[in-house]
C-alpha cells in the first residue's frame, strides 16, 4: 500500500543523502520525493511517497526516526489528510486543438501559464487523480513534456 | 583562549578521557600530527595499514565499552577504514574516526588525495560530519563521542579539512550535549514490562537468547541475576558471548548456525523467547519460516529498528537492556510465586535441555590421531588461560571453534567480527585490546587465511611492545570456504588451497616476535604453555588437521532442529578426488 511519510529534519547540507541512501540501501522504494524549507530555518521538511506492506512501511519510519538529523516522522496515511501534487503540462495546441485546450484547463481549474502559436504549458494542482485525468484528457493533443513536482500533505486539523 | 583547529583536536580528545589514538599520518593531517607529538597525554599508535588502525580502535573499543579512536589523512587514507566502520556499525562498535581532508577551498575539485569521505561513509556510520568551521570542531568532537557512545553504539566520522586544522577559533568544550534528534529511550516501557514478566511466569518452556547489546549495555550482572530469578536457560550469540557464564548451568552455550544442538533443538521447542539485545540475525535464525515455530517473543532492544525486522514480537520493549532487565527482575520480585515453586515448575524442561545437551555435546576425536584437531588447541588455551584472558578471533572456523570451546565468564572478553564477518578483524583487535588492557592477557585465535590480511601490524606488536599471544590455526585453507566445498560443491576446492608459504615462524622473526612451530598434538601443550609464559608478543603456528570441518552446522535457509552434526558420508569419496598428489587422503580423515 502507498504511504505519504513527512519527515522534519535539521536543515543541514547531507541530510536529503542520509534519508535517500537509506532507502536505496535497505532496497525500499521512493516514488516521489518533495524537499522544501519550513518557517523555521533550522528545519526542513522531506514529504516521500512510498509503498510495501505494513512491516516494510514499520521498519522504514523507525529507520527514519533512528537518523540523527531527523526530528520527526509522521505517516500521514494513518491520518485525515490533504495531497498536492503541481504538475507542468506542455502541449501541443494547433488551431484545431486551442478551444479544447482551454476547456479542459477550465474544468479542471488549470491555469494556462505559457502561450505559443504551437503550444499552451498548463499549470495544474490537485490529488494525483486529477493530474492523472488531465493528462488523460490532454494526451490526443499531443503531450511535449510534464514536469511533476512530487506530492507534498499536511494533516488536516480535527475540528 | 583562541586555539589552532589542531590545538582543539588535541584537548577535545583530552577532555574525552582519550588516552591512545591508532593513525597514520598524511598531507593533511600533518599539522593535527604535529600538535600530538608535542604532548604526553594522548598516545599515538602509528599503524602500518590504515585497516589496522580502525580494528585496533575496534578492539579497544570492544574490550572498554568506549570509543575507540582512529585518525587517518584525506582520500586512499579514509578508503581504508571503511572496511572498519562497517564492521563497526554492524558490531555496534563505539568508535570516533577522524579522516583529514583537502582544504575547504579545495573540496569538490578533484585535488590530490581528495576523496568524498562523508559521502562514502554515510551508509556504513552512525553518523558523519564534516567541520566547515574551526569555530565548530570542539562542539563536532564533542558530539561525535556522544553519539557513539550511547543509544545503540556505532562508528562516527569526523572529517576535519587542512584548513581546519590550522585556523583559530575560541575554545570552548561543551559541558553537555543536546541534540533534538537524538535522544535513546532508556527505561522500558511499565505496561510493556508488566505483559512480559506475565508471559514469562506463564512459560512452559522459555529461552533466554543474549546477543550483543547485553555486552554494550554492561548487563552481564542482569542477565544472570534475570536467569536465575526465573531458571530460564541462556544462549548467547556469537557476540554475545561473555554476558553469562558459559559454565553456567542454565548456560546452553551458543546458538545458531554453529550453535550447540542444546541451544538450537531448546529454540526449536521454546514456547517463549526473551531476546536480550540481539538482533535475529539469518545466521542466528537459521530459515525464517521455522523459527521458533512456537515462541511467543519477549523483545528487548534499545535499538527499534532490531525490533519486528526480522522475527515479530510480541511485546516488544524498548530500552536499554541493563535497564529494563532491572526494571523486569524487580517486577518479578515482586510477584507472587515463590523462587522453590519457579524451580519446580521449569524442571521438566531443564531436564529436557540437559538430555539435549548429553545426547550431542560438542566433541572431536583427538585421542589417536596424528594430527592435531584445532578444537584440542583452542580447549588446552581455554585451560591454561581459564577466565583471565582476553580473547579476540579473526572470522571462519577458528573463530566458531572459539565461540564453541572458550566457555568465557566475563563480558567484553571475547571480541569478534560477528556481524561482517571481516578476516584480518582479530589481529590488529587485539592489538587494540592489548593496549587498553596492557597486563590481561590477550590472545589472538587466529589462521593463516585471516591473519595474513593485516600481518604487517605485527611492526606494532613488536615496537610498542604489546604482548599479544598468537594462536595461528594453520591448516593451509579458507577453511569454512572449504568446508562449505566439501558439503555442497561437492570437494571442488575453487580458490581456498592456500599452500604452505610463508613460514609463519620466520616471519614472526623477521619482525623480532617469537615465533613456535607445533607439528602435532604432542607439542600443543607445551608451545602454549612457553608461549604464554614469554614476556612479549608471540606467534605460535599449529599445523593443525587440514580437513577438520566444524559441527554441528545447520547449513544455510535449513531450520534449527535441521543440524548436520558430523561430515556425511558423500564428503570422503569426494574428498579423495581434490587431494593432491602424494596426500595420504585416510591419514587425515576424521573418523
Amino acid at each position: 500500500m502507498e504511504h505519504i511519510i513527512s519527515v522534519l529534519v535539521e536543515n543541514k547540507a547531507g541530510v536529503l543523502a542520509r534519508v535517500a541512501g537509506l532507502f536505496s540501501a535497505r532496497n525500499y522504494n521512493i516514488e516521489s520525493l518533495s524537499v522544501a524549507p519550513t518557517p523555521d530555518s533550522t528545519i526542513s521538511m522531506i514529504t516521500i511517497v512510498t509503498s510495501g506492506e505494513e512491516l516494510i512501511i514499520e521498519q522504514i519510519m523507525k529507520q527514519l526516526n533512528k537518523v540523527i538529523e531527523v526530528l520527526k516522522v509522521v505517516d500521514l496515511t494513518e491520518e485525515d489528510h490533504i495531497d498536492r501534487e503541481t504538475a507542468l503540462i506542455k502541449i501541443g495546441a494547433k488551431q484545431s486543438h486551442r478551444d479544447e485546450a482551454i476547456r479542459i484547463a477550465q474544468i479542471f481549474r488549470a491555469n494556462i501559464v505559457d502561450s505559443t502559436p504551437q503550444t499552451y504549458t498548463l499549470e495544474v494542482s490537485g490529488d494525483s487523480g486529477k493530474i492523472h485525468a488531465v493528462i488523460n484528457l490532454l494526451k490526443p493533443m499531443g503531450i511535449k513534456e510534464i514536469v511533476r513536482t512530487g506530492r507534498i500533505a499536511i494533516a488536516r486539523e480535527s475540528a | 583562549m583562541k586555539l589552532t583547529g589542531s590545538e582543539i583536536f588535541v584537548e577535545s580528545l583530552k577532555r574525552e578521557g582519550v588516552k591512545t589514538i591508532f593513525g597514520i599520518p598524511g598531507g593533511v593531517v600533518l599539522k593535527l600530527f604535529d600538535v600530538l607529538h608535542q604532548q604526553k597525554d594522548v598516545e599515538v599508535i602509528l599503524t602500518r595499514h590504515e585497516q589496522g588502525a580502525i580494528h585496533m580502535a575496534e578492539g579497544y573499543g570492544k574490550a572498554t565499552g568506549k570509543a575507540g579512536v582512529a585518525l587517518v589523512t584525506s582520500g586512499p587514507g579514509m578508503t581504508n577504514i571503511v572496511t572498519g566502520l562497517q564492521d563497526a556499525m554492524m558490531d555496534s562498535v563505539p568508535l570516533v574516526a577522524f579522516t583529514g581532508q583537502v582544504p575547504t577551498s579545495l573540496i569538490g575539485n578533484d585535488a590530490f588525495q581528495e576523496a568524498d569521505n562523508i559521502g562514502i561513509s554515510r551508509p556504513c556510520t552512525k553518523h558523519n560530519v564534516l567541520v566547515k568551521d574551526v569555530a565548530d570542531l570542539a562542539a563536532t568532537i564533542k558530539e561525535a563521542f556522544y553519539i557513539a557512545n550511547t543509544g545503540r553504539p556505532g562508528p562516527v566520522l569526523v572529517d576535519i579539512p587542512k584548513d581546519v586544522s590550522t585556523e583559530s577559533a575560541e575554545f570552548h568544550y561543551p559541558d553537555k550535549v543536546d541534540l533534538r534528534g537524538y535522544r535513546p529511550t532508556v527505561s522500558g516501557n511499565r505496561y510493556q514490562i508488566k505483559q512480559a514478566a506475565g508471559e514469562i511466569l506463564k512459560a512452559k518452556r522459555p529461552v533466554i537468547y543474549v546477543g550483543g547489546g547485553a555486552i554494550f549495555s554492561g548487563a552481564a550482572n542482569e542477565v544472570r541475576e534475570f536467569a536465575e530469578l526465573t531458571q530460564i536457560p541462556v544462549t548467547m550469540t556469537v557476540m554475545g558471548l561473555g554476558a553469562f557464564p558459559g559454565t553456567h548451568a542454565l548456560c546452553m552455550g551458543m546458538l545458531g548456525m554453529h550453535g550447540t544442538y542444546c541451544a538450537n533443538m531448546a529454540m526449536h521447542e521454546a514456547d517463549l523467547l526473551i531476546a536480550v539485545g540481539a538482533r535475529f540475525d539469518d545466521r542466528v535464525t537459521g530459515k525464517l519460516s521455522e523459527f521458533s515455530p512456537r515462541a511467543r517473543v519477549i523483545h528487548i532492544d534499545i535499538d527499534p529498528t532490531s525490533i519486528k525486522k526480522n522475527v515479530h514480537a510480541h511485546i516488544p520493549i524498548v530500552g536499554d537492556v541493563k535497564t529494563v532487565l532491572r526494571e523486569l527482575v524487580g517486577v518479578l520480585s515482586s510477584m507472587d510465586g515463590n523462587p522453590a515453586s519457579v524451580k519446580a515448575q521449569r524442571r521438566p524442561w531443564q531436564k529436557q535441555v540437559n538430555d539435549w545437551a548429553g545426547a550431542h555435546p560438542l566433541s572431536y576425536q583427538q585421542e589417536g590421531k596424528k594430527e592435531t584437531k584445532p578444537q584440542y588447541v583452542i580447549e588446552k588455551a581455554y585451560e591454561l588461560t581459564k577466565h583471565k584472558a582476553i580473547v579476540v578471533t579473526d572470522v571462519g572456523q577458528h573463530q566458531m571453534w572459539a565461540a564453541q570451546y572458550f566457555r568465557g565468564a566475563q563480558q567484553r572478553t571475547f571480541l569478534t567480527s560477528g556481524g561482517l564477518g571481516t578476516m584480518g578483524f582479530g589481529f590488529p583487535a587485539a592489538i587494540g585490546a592489548q593496549k587498553a588492557y596492557p597486563n590481561k592477557t590477550v590472545l589472538c585465535i587466529t589462521s593463516e587465511g585471516s591473519f595474513q590480511m593485516n600481518l604487517q601490524e605485527l611492526a606494532v606488536a613488536a615496537i610498542y611492545k604489546l604482548p599479544v599471544k598468537i594462536i595461528l590455526l594453520n591448516n593451509q585453507f579458507h577453511g569454512m570456504v572449504r568446508q562449505w566445498q566439501d558439503l555442497f560443491y561437492e570437494g571442488r576446492y575453487a580458490s581456498s588451497d592456500l599452500g604452505t608459504t610463508p613460514d609463519f615462524v620466520k616471519l614472526a622473526e623477521a619482525y623480532g616476535i617469537l615465533g613456535l612451530q607445533s607439528d602435532g598434538p604432542a607439542d600443543v601443550e607445551a608451545v602454549l604453555k612457553e608461549g604464554f609464559k614469554h614476556k612479549g608478543p608471540v606467534l605460535m603456528n599449529f599445523a593443525i588437521d587440514r580437513f577438520e570441518n566444524c559441527y554441528p552446522m545447520i547449513p544455510a535457509g535449513g531450520a534449527h532442529h535441521e543440524m548436520v552434526l558430523e561430515d556425511p558420508p558423500h564428503m570422503k569419496t569426494a574428498r579423495k578426488g581434490s587431494r593432491k598428489k602424494g596426500e595420504d587422503a585416510d591419514a587425515v580423515l576424521p573418523a
